[in-house]
């Protein structure tokens, strides 16, 4: 097992920058997602750590040695690649046993070590089969088998559940989660999907056009977005201007056209240092829509008129328009969802909110 | 009734096609002297004829060694070049691609003068290696099609798996690559093989004297009497040139069948 850093790594592809200088480190046994919409370079710098690709400047280490010159075959990675890329003419005893062969593992060794492969993935059964003949959730498991049975020092997974219906996709994400830390393997996961990246990651990098933007645990990324994109790419976020008014200790005072005055902690406003013009970023899971007239405690409560309902079974999502803006509102259904053009009460608190300086936008 | 005219002229195009194929079957098998209607009856007679005919039978062993070697050197070479130019990237590769391609669209008479003036450009004599060499550029496009349109299908990411565990480029492209090919690599090798066996225009202007395969034997037969021998050879090269193929495409359907995703 080892550790994964990259010091200052960059990819140019002719005139175009796919991925800006970047440094990361990756500990030991953990799991980080690199997390982006796609074209941010998060493949880009998955396959630079695979030695698919090389990079144009800096260096990678692997186990703290430079692998810059070191090619993909002499790497010990495992990587699950988004189509799983079984070698469909090969059984999945032979498919699991390639990487042993290379290693010079004994016949009786790999069979166990095959056998112990399947039974951790829990699909026994199928060695003699060719992989067309299993599903698409189970070649996802074999794919997974086939990268961790040559006890890799780091595991990298491309977008390696995207193929998958979203019922298998939840379960395998459960699953894939369980199998990284039962042996504990480094993993550097590479998804699109932030509701996978939370659910899985013990650290998260969002990126955006080659650069980093955010790197951190899934829920001070998803509480303390550090910017405008962070905000917007994971979950529903509503974008308000601002103004910073008053810096108390503990306390920041804020102006806002739509909901008057709010007041945050310090702790939600980490880069904000004087007072002047700023945004507030309000999830939508904490705009609370209430029947007209009632209010909430300790939230700011403002007139609003339900523009579109999104019915989503347990949830609902409202966009609301208050004032000159349409904010959006993800709340549970109590009993009946609100009905479009319904005049509503909308209630803020202002410890929900985020506040970043304008500039970070 | 527009479409049943449709059918009926369809119908009329084919026989017009097929019958003549069909008398020459037919008239192979015809007991009479003479090599045309009407018949007097069923034999294999020039079928016997024919394989005790010492000039066929050369003349066919030739053949047979040309396309097999054509086949085999054209089936080399051709999955050599779809791999630099799908796998790697080869400066000018577009062009190269172009002057592989273009015996096929090159008239083959110009392209059989312009082989032969070129080989006397180089004072060098025909033989049996420079009618070898010609067969390899006319059917090196059609091997060199057909793999690369498989190999463009066959997505990286088994390769790159390959490489991950741990195969290096050599051992991977015999343990992946190859056999994920080799159904079109089979198929470009029968159609080199059959096209050569085939080929008669080239032929003639590259063969050194004396050498004669089937399609040059059967011409130089014309030219002196219609022999009913030549119904029999005609029905052996149909057997061959359509029967191989067929067989082929079966083989490569099963092999397809058995590794396609």
């Amino acid at each position: 097992m080892g550790t994964v850093t990259l010091e200052n790594v960059s990819k140019r592809f002719g005139g175009f920058t796919a991925v800006h200088p970047t440094s990361l480190h990756i500990p030991e046994g953990s799991f980080l997602t690199l997390l982006g919409p796609s074209g941010c370079g998060k493949t880009t710098t998955l396959r630079m750590i695979a030695g698919l690709l090389d990079p144009s400047d800096g260096e990678i280490f692997i186990k703290g040695k430079s692998v810059n010159n070191l090619p993909i075959y002499k790497r010990n990675l495992g990587i699950v690649f988004q189509n799983y890329a079984l070698f469909p003419h090969k059984t999945i005893f032979e498919n699991i046993a390639f990487g042993l062969k290379y290693r010079g593992v004994s016949k009786q060794e790999t069979a166990r070590r095959v056998r112990d492969v399947l039974d951790l993935v829990q699909l026994p059964h199928v060695a003699d089969r060719y992989p067309k003949a299993l599903s698409g959730g189970q070649q996802q498991r074999i794919a997974l088998a086939r990268a961790i049975v040559i006890e890799p020092d780091v595991l990298l997974l491309d977008e390696p559940l995207s193929a998958l219906d979203a019922n298998l996709r939840e379960d395998m994400r459960v699953e894939l989660k369980r199998i990284q830390h039962q042996i504990g393997i480094t993993t550097v996961f590479v998804t699109h999907d932030q509701s996978e990246a939370l659910a899985m990651s013990d650290e998260i990098v969002v990126m955006s056009a080659g650069r980093i933007e955010q790197q951190g645990q899934p829920e001070a990324v998803y509480n303390t977005p550090a910017t405008e994109f962070v905000a917007r790419f994971l979950g529903a976020s509503n974008v308000l201007p601002a103004t910073t008014q008053v810096m108390a200790a503990e306390d920041i005072q804020v102006e806002t056209n739509h909901f008057g005055r709010l007041v945050l902690p310090r702790k939600r406003a980490p880069q904000i240092e004087g007072e002047g013009r700023s945004q507030l970023i309000v999830r939508a899971e904490k705009v609370h829509v209430e029947p007209a007239g009632q209010t909430m405690d300790g939230a700011i409560s403002v007139p609003g008129r339900i523009e579109a309902v999104d019915y989503q079974g347990q949830a609902v999502r409202y966009f609301v328009r208050v004032g000159d803006t349409q904010l959006q509102a993800l709340n549970m259904i109590k009993e009946h969802p609100f009905e479009e053009g319904a005049e509503v009460s909308v209630n803020v608190r202002g410890w929900d909110c985020t506040l970043l300086p304008e500039a970070a936008a | 009734m527009g479409w049943f005219l449709v059918r009926g002229w369809a119908f009329l195009v084919y026989l017009f096609m097929f019958l003549p194929v069909a008398v020459v079957v037919l008239l192979s098998f015809n007991a009479s002297q003479f090599g045309s209607f009407p018949m007097t009856g069923v034999s294999l007679r020039w079928f016997a004829e024919l394989f005790s005919n010492e000039a066929i039978l050369r003349a066919f062993r030739t053949s047979f060694i040309l396309g097999l070697c054509t086949a085999m050197i054209s089936t080399v070479l051709g999955v050599l070049a779809s791999m630099a130019l799908v796998r790697y990237k080869v400066p000018g590769r577009a062009v190269i691609s172009m002057l592989l391609i273009a015996p096929i669209l090159i008239p083959e008479v110009v392209l059989a003068v312009a082989l032969l003036l070129f080989l006397n450009f180089l004072s060098l004599n025909k033989s049996f290696g420079m009618l070898l060499m010609g067969h390899v550029v006319f059917t090196l496009p059609f091997v060199v099609l057909v793999v690369q349109a498989r190999l463009v299908a066959i997505k990286r990411e088994y390769e790159e798996a390959a490489l991950s565990l741990g195969a290096n480029p050599v051992q991977t492209f015999f343990q992946i690559t190859l056999p994920l090919m080799a159904p079109a690599i089979f198929a470009g090798m029968l159609f080199a093989f059959t096209i050569s066996f085939d080929d008669i225009t080239g032929t003639l202007f590259w063969k050194p004297g004396g050498v004669e395969t089937v399609p040059t034997q059967i011409f130089a037969m014309l030219r002196n009497s219609i022999s009913p021998e030549i119904n029999a050879l005609g029905t052996v090269m149909i057997l061959l040139t359509v029967g191989l193929p067929l067989l082929g495409a079966a083989i490569a359907r099963r092999m397809a069948g058995k590794i396609n995703t």
